[in-house]
């Protein structure tokens, strides 16, 4: 086996990337490190702001202005995406080595191209495929995503398909040059939920099929755990903690993630009340110099207003977290019902 | 639960009865026209749908896209009409109230918005969208006649005292369903339709919110109607739960019975979709599969609206809708097969 062959597909390294806006410079990420081996599905998992997004488009190099990369790299196999004597390479590999799916397929697809024609137009692109080698290609695309009739709904145009039927069409479009890592960007958070089970299982079942690697980014906790092997807890921009999607879900060593999974209700569960996590996080405008977390962490002390650094946490095998009291467990004395309301 | 329960409107019976009974409503909209000349045909949202919610419990009601649960929360509050069926209120018909009556009929129901930067005016300040329903409703001259009244709800919803000279944007989203929250305990009302009053706020935040509602819900004495799609959030909420699919209820009973012993196929199907977040549990779980895709109003097949799709379906299915009815005590559900 050549060295190429053991390390990961995909490195991200002290990767930071800033956004002017008229109150100032938003930075969007402080310095994230991830890594993807092959046909490994690792799930990015955090609020609204916290950078998962913007990790993938980063991988993806759809960061714009006025946002731009200002520090790390980003690797595929060892070579910078990101250098710019490489730009016509980092172009040929996004797209056709690593693909992207969206959240919302409606506003992804070109509203007057038939569905059809926008996958077969990827492969005549990317492939240099003839258009008749193509359009036969198409239909079998979208037989593998589970379109029933593909000739009848190739030939349509995207307002003609429901949601997930939307969705399975951009995902037959993503794994039209054969990826070799699929990144889903909330591919299912604007589905149903039955819809997004099938969508799920459909990726599931393509990672299998086709070895691909996955990165799902994804704020529903549920929806990591049926798919993902390994987790990584993205907060304010940083990645707080990493860890197999196991020990993520039944360990958690970071006080947030430890919030997160408590503060999510559960089907089969039956808590009487849910860990609050009080405030908001942090302005990106500003970020505190130390943990992020701080001003919302039940068990936070002095030390924690310095910032603490991504280590492996004791007596795992893989996993690290960044915070300066991992593992303590946060919420116990915090999750006491306040009973403070009276009548108006 | 689905026999109409003809309430005299005097108080006692108002203690015991239902506070809400909603009796074979239906709702259609104006539909698309087939071509330019033609006229618009109406396309039903709601099928006939009957339920009763009782003073101090909250009832949730759950569907996906396009199964008439906002539709049923909008014809409640009398926001639009409905083609067929009655509404009664405290035991009084609100069916077809108007003016006057209904306005006041308005102090005692109200409404919190899924979308809490949608539905707060952005130049208005917190004062005065508190207040704006206590204006309307002549109980005071001006906002800041309210402003002691106001800070108290603040309070009560978990806002800082100085929130109320502050305008919307200076808020998170959390902070603000808690201001549209405040806005609709402001006329102390005895009934709430919060319209998915959660599914647009984060995870972390999203927790602080249900526990708010639940908080407010015990200690107030609230009636709530509780409307969302995720079916963890409405079991942590609810005491008892409907669920809609394609425009009728097809199964409504306690909590627990609803989670642990479904009867109607369509319910069982899809909280078998749901994700548990536990890798070991949920990679073990099986998942009921349904061909095919909800129907789009309009679209709805004759019969059972499930027979499509439903593996236990049968020629009768296809011909007759089945019934609502008590198939164990308390725990209702239409559906010839089970």
């Amino acid at each position: 086996m050549s060295p190429a062959a053991d390390r990961p597909l995909l490195e991200i390294e002290r990767l930071e990337v800033e956004f002017d806006t008229r109150r100032g410079v938003v930075r969007g990420l402080r310095g994230v490190d991830l890594s993807i081996g092959r046909g490994e599905t690792l799930a990015i998992v955090g609020e609204s702001g916290s950078g998962k997004s913007v990790t993938a488009q980063a991988v993806m190099g759809l960061i714009d202005v006025p946002g731009r990369i200002v520090g790390g790299d980003v690797r595929w196999k060892g070579h910078s995406l990101l250098s710019r004597s490489r730009a016509r390479q980092a172009r040929d590999i996004r797209g056709k080595e690593i693909a992207l799916v969206f959240q919302d397929p409606m506003t992804s697809l070109n509203p007057l191209i038939r569905v059809g024609q926008q996958i077969s137009e990827v492969l005549r692109r990317h492939l240099g495929m003839t258009r008749a080698d193509a359009d036969l290609r198409v239909l079998d695309l979208l037989e593998a995503v589970g379109i029933p009739a593909p000739p009848r709904r190739a030939k349509q145009y995207p307002h003609e398909l429901s949601g997930g039927m939307r969705q399975r069409v951009m995902i037959a479009m993503a794994i039209a040059c054969e990826p070799e890592l699929l990144i889903a960007d909330e591919p299912t958070t604007a589905l149903d939920v039955t819809i997004q089970a099938q969508v799920l299982e459909l990726i599931a079942g393509l990672q299998e099929t086709l070895g691909l690697s996955v990165l799902l980014i994804t704020h529903d906790l549920g929806v990591v755990a049926g798919l993902c092997d390994r987790v990584a807890v993205m907060y304010a921009g940083q990645i707080v903690e990493t860890g197999s999607a196991e020990d993520v879900f039944e360990r958690p060593a970071h006080p947030y993630t430890q919030g997160l999974i408590r503060s999510t209700p559960r089907l089969d569960d039956h808590m009487e009340r849910l860990v609050s996590i009080d405030g908001a996080p942090p302005s990106l405008l500003a970020p505190p110099p130390g943990c992020a977390f701080y001003e919302r962490c039940p068990i936070a002390e002095a030390r924690c207003a310095t910032l603490p650094p991504l280590i492996p946490i004791p007596n795992r095998t893989a996993g690290s977290v960044a915070c300066w009291r991992a593992t303590t467990n946060a919420w116990d004395s915090a999750s006491v019902p306040p009973g403070e309301l009276r009548a108006v | 639960m689905s026999a109409p329960m003809t309430l005299p409107p005097d108080e006692t019976a108002a203690a015991t009865g239902p506070i809400l009974s909603v009796q074979n409503i239906s709702v259609s909209y104006d539909g698309g026209r087939s071509g330019f000349w033609a006229h618009a045909s109406p396309v039903k949202a709601l099928d006939g749908i009957s339920f009763d919610i009782f003073p101090g419990e909250t009832l949730g009601l759950v569907g996906e896209s396009g199964s008439g649960k906002s539709t049923t929360g909008r014809a409640i509050l009398r926001r639009i009409g409905v083609t067929s069926g009655r509404i009664l209120f405290k035991g009084r018909d609100i069916t077809t109230v108007t003016g006057e009556e209904l306005r006041q009929l308005r102090r005692h129901m109200q409404i919190v918005f899924q979308d809490p930067y949608a539905s707060l005016n952005p130049r208005m300040s917190v004062l005065d969208t508190v207040a704006e329903p206590l204006i309307v409703h002549g109980l005071v001259a001006s906002a800041e006649e309210a402003r002691e009244e106001i800070s108290e709800l603040l309070r009560i919803v978990g806002l800082p005292r100085d929130a109320q000279d502050r305008f919307p944007h200076a808020f998170s989203g959390g902070q603000r369903q808690r201001i549209g929250i405040a806005r609709a305990l402001a006329l102390k009302p005895d009934f709430i339709v919060a319209d998915e009053p959660v599914s647009a706020l984060d995870v972390s935040v999203r927790a602080q919110v249900v526990n708010l509602l639940q908080d407010l819900q015990r200690d107030l004495g609230l009636t709530l109607l509780f409307i969302a799609h995720d079916l963890s959030v409405v079991r942590h909420i609810s005491h008892r739960v409907a669920i809609l699919y394609s425009g009728r209820l097809v199964e409504i009973a306690e909590r627990e019975a609803l989670y642990d012993t479904p009867i109607h196929p369509y319910t069982e199907a899809l909280l078998s979709a749901v994700p548990v977040p536990d890798p070991k549990i949920q990679k073990g779980r099986k998942r009921l599969v349904y061909r095919g895709e909800i129907v789009d109003a309009g679209h709805w097949p004759s019969g059972c609206h499930l027979h499509g799709r439903c593996p236990h379906a049968t020629e009768k299915c296809s011909i007759e809708p089945p019934p609502l009815v008590e198939k164990r005590p308390g725990h209702w559900a239409a559906c010839w097969h089970r």
